[in-house]
């Protein structure tokens, strides 16, 4: 299926929860809305034309300090699809805001993707709603804060394994 | 009273029985056997693993953040560090996603070379994984001949990049220099010797008993599991899907060479190393069809002029003598300092926002000074627009892919590595439960773990 047909039929079967949509550099994109995300997963893993069988990548992207994008909501979590049926990819992106962090989990769809939800959570703070083990993956359970935000510095140190006594 | 199981002969009372004795073994992060820095959690139960928990990042270096420090090509050293078995597929993949955000087309030369240092770098790969797996099970002599080959190919590795490991040979918009000088020669000596070590891998492994004992239906994970859990590369062609980024999406020269996508059924060790050993043979049949179809005349290049000597070179420059300097050839080390102009144009998009200008152009003239200059100052640099770009590649391991967006400045606004190894691990767990506590090792040799890209 061609990457225009794919994104017209997310907007068909979804409606008003599909945001935007565009093809930068020949990878189409859709943005959707949380709600609809549960929902837009399946879909293009489940209708046959999609076909959409492995989630090739999961991770997120703070738009905190982007320009012109700096009120706007912080997190984008970008999900990298591919059919090998079809030899296709779709790009599916959902927004949300700092103080509501929490994005339905994907792990029923695709057991990978509770290590990618986890690094997502460890790096950037974004819960996955209804993760069956949402811990820290690469980071350990000591560690304070979330490195991959834009308001982490880059030079600060933590203490490997909490405070010595 | 019942009478005692075998089992329980073997292994005491209430093993196996649920009765709750199960004993917790953590192998790693320090193991001998786990090349590569991870922890296994085992609950065992006599030697059964019942259930296992991995536990990943302790060679994580902040690999994503750091390249949002620096300039777009200042990532490529660090991408060195991820498979650092075979980086130079890094280092391409990272430079061809940043050149789709940028919209430029690299030279049809470079895109030859970029197919033939990565098939290199794939057999590297492949030989390691297979040498060091074969040790664990006791063939040492397999693990020696394999780091042999590895051996000469690093050498030809070395002979193009000027480094074994660290290369950093890739470039936004091309690659840091053209081949050198007899290059054709050494890879066919070097492939050459690489086919008589496989031959002799094969005649020792392929058939062995031993090795079959441990190999056959160790480690299976299902079709369905396979591709749930996004594995790609040989894990995924083990199990029957002959799914190849350089088929897929072809990029560089695969569409212009004739290679086979080798695949097993079964899904254990076994198939693994077959579809490994295949691939090896298809990726040395890639770069010697590319090498020979190279476009740009041979490699062996005789430029014309008298060449000067660098340092000689730039005296003349602060000395005012610049006239005819521009056109001038200099001799300089193709791996240490670049190469001159007519080397340089053809390996290197002819892009004057993103390419660094030939060494004698940067020295002899204001214009080269300047475009250096807005290349390398800080503010200035490579600006890709606003947007973002995923490019994948097909890497040892799998799909290799980066994920890079811009706000339109001269530094990656994110960088995002798909690390072909982070999903077999992922599932590791699947692989091992149920098995054999011995039958751990062989597995995790033939997931072909690389701590640098899985932890990044």
């Amino acid at each position: 299926m061609h990457g225009a047909a794919i994104l017209e039929r997310l907007r068909a079967r979804l409606g008003t929860g599909v945001v935007e949509t565009h093809a930068q550099c020949g990878d189409h994109t859709a943005v959707v809305e949380r709600t609809a995300l549960p929902g837009a997963l399946s879909l293009c893993r489940d209708d046959p034309d999609l076909g959409f069988d492995v989630l090739m990548d999961l991770t997120a992207v703070d738009y905190q300090k982007y320009p012109g994008r700096e009120d706007g909501p912080r997190f984008e979590v970008v999900y990298h699809l591919y059919s090998l049926a079809h030899n296709h990819r779709v790009r599916i992106k959902v927004r949300v805001d700092e103080d509501d962090a929490v994005v339905p989990t994907a792990v029923p769809l695709w057991p990978i993707a509770n290590w990618l939800e986890r690094e997502v959570w460890d790096m950037f703070g974004v819960r996955f709603d209804g993760h069956p083990d949402p811990r820290r993956l690469l980071m350990y359970e000591e560690f304070v804060g979330h490195p991959l935000r834009k308001d982490y510095p880059i030079n600060r140190r933590q203490p490997l394994i909490g405070p010595r006594i | 009273m019942a009478e005692p199981t075998r089992r329980e002969i073997m292994l005491g009372e209430g093993s196996g029985t649920g009765s709750g004795q199960n004993l917790t073994v953590g192998m790693g992060p320090a193991h001998p056997a786990m090349h590569g820095i991870i922890r296994i959690l085992a609950d065992l139960d006599g030697e059964i693993i019942r259930k296992a928990d991995v536990e990943i990042g302790y060679l994580h270096r902040a690999f994503e953040k750091d390249c949002e420090v620096g300039g777009w090509n200042n990532a490529i050293p660090y991408t060195d560090r991820l498979n650092y078995v075979s980086p130079l597929i890094n280092n391409f993949a990272y430079a061809n996603a940043v050149e789709k955000l940028l919209g430029i087309d690299v030279t049809e030369r470079c895109k030859y070379i970029r197919t033939i240092m990565s098939e290199i770098s794939r057999v590297c790969d492949h030989l390691t994984c297979i040498g060091a797996s074969a040790m664990e099970l006791g063939a040492f002599t397999v693990f020696l001949y394999m780091i042999k080959a590895r051996e000469f190919l690093w050498e030809l590795v070395e002979d193009v990049t000027g480094a074994r490991l660290t290369i950093s040979y890739g470039r936004v918009g091309g690659v840091k220099a053209d081949l050198p000088e007899g290059f054709e020669a050494k890879l066919r000596a070097a492939f050459k010797q690489t086919r008589e070590v496989l031959d002799e891998v094969h005649r020792l492994l392929t058939g062995n008993r031993i090795f079959m004992d441990r190999m056959v239906g160790v480690g299976v994970l299902s079709r369905e599991e396979t591709i749930a859990y996004a594995i790609t590369g040989p894990l995924l062609r083990a199990v029957g899907v002959g799914f190849d980024v350089r088929r897929a999406s072809p990029h560089w020269a695969y569409d212009r060479v004739e290679f086979e996508v080798p695949t097993q059924k079964d899904g254990d060790n076994y198939s693994r190393y077959l579809v490994r050993m295949a691939e090896m043979e298809q990726a040395m049949r890639i770069a010697e069809q590319a090498l020979a179809a190279i476009p740009g005349g041979p490699i062996n290049v005789d430029f014309e002029g008298r060449p000067i000597d660098p340092a000689a070179y730039v005296d003349q420059g602060k000395q005012g003598k610049t006239e005819g300097l521009l056109l001038m050839p200099i001799t300089l080390s193709p791996n240490l300092a670049g190469q001159d102009r007519k080397a340089l144009e053809r390996v290197n998009a002819h892009d004057k926002r993103v390419v660094l200008p030939p060494k004698e152009t940067a020295y002899g003239s204001i214009e080269g000074l300047m475009n250096h200059f807005m290349l390398i100052m800080e503010g200035y640099g490579i600006r890709p627009p606003q947007g973002e770009a995923y490019f994948a590649s097909e890497g040892a391991n799998g799909e290799l892919g980066f994920y890079v967006v811009s706000d339109g400045g001269d530094r990656p606004y994110r960088v995002r590595c798909r690390p072909p190894c982070l999903p077999p691990m992922a599932a590791l767990h699947r692989m091992i439960e149920g098995g054999m506590i011995a039958d751990l090792i062989p597995t995790f040799g033939s997931v072909n773990m690389i701590g640098g890209e899985l932890d990044r």
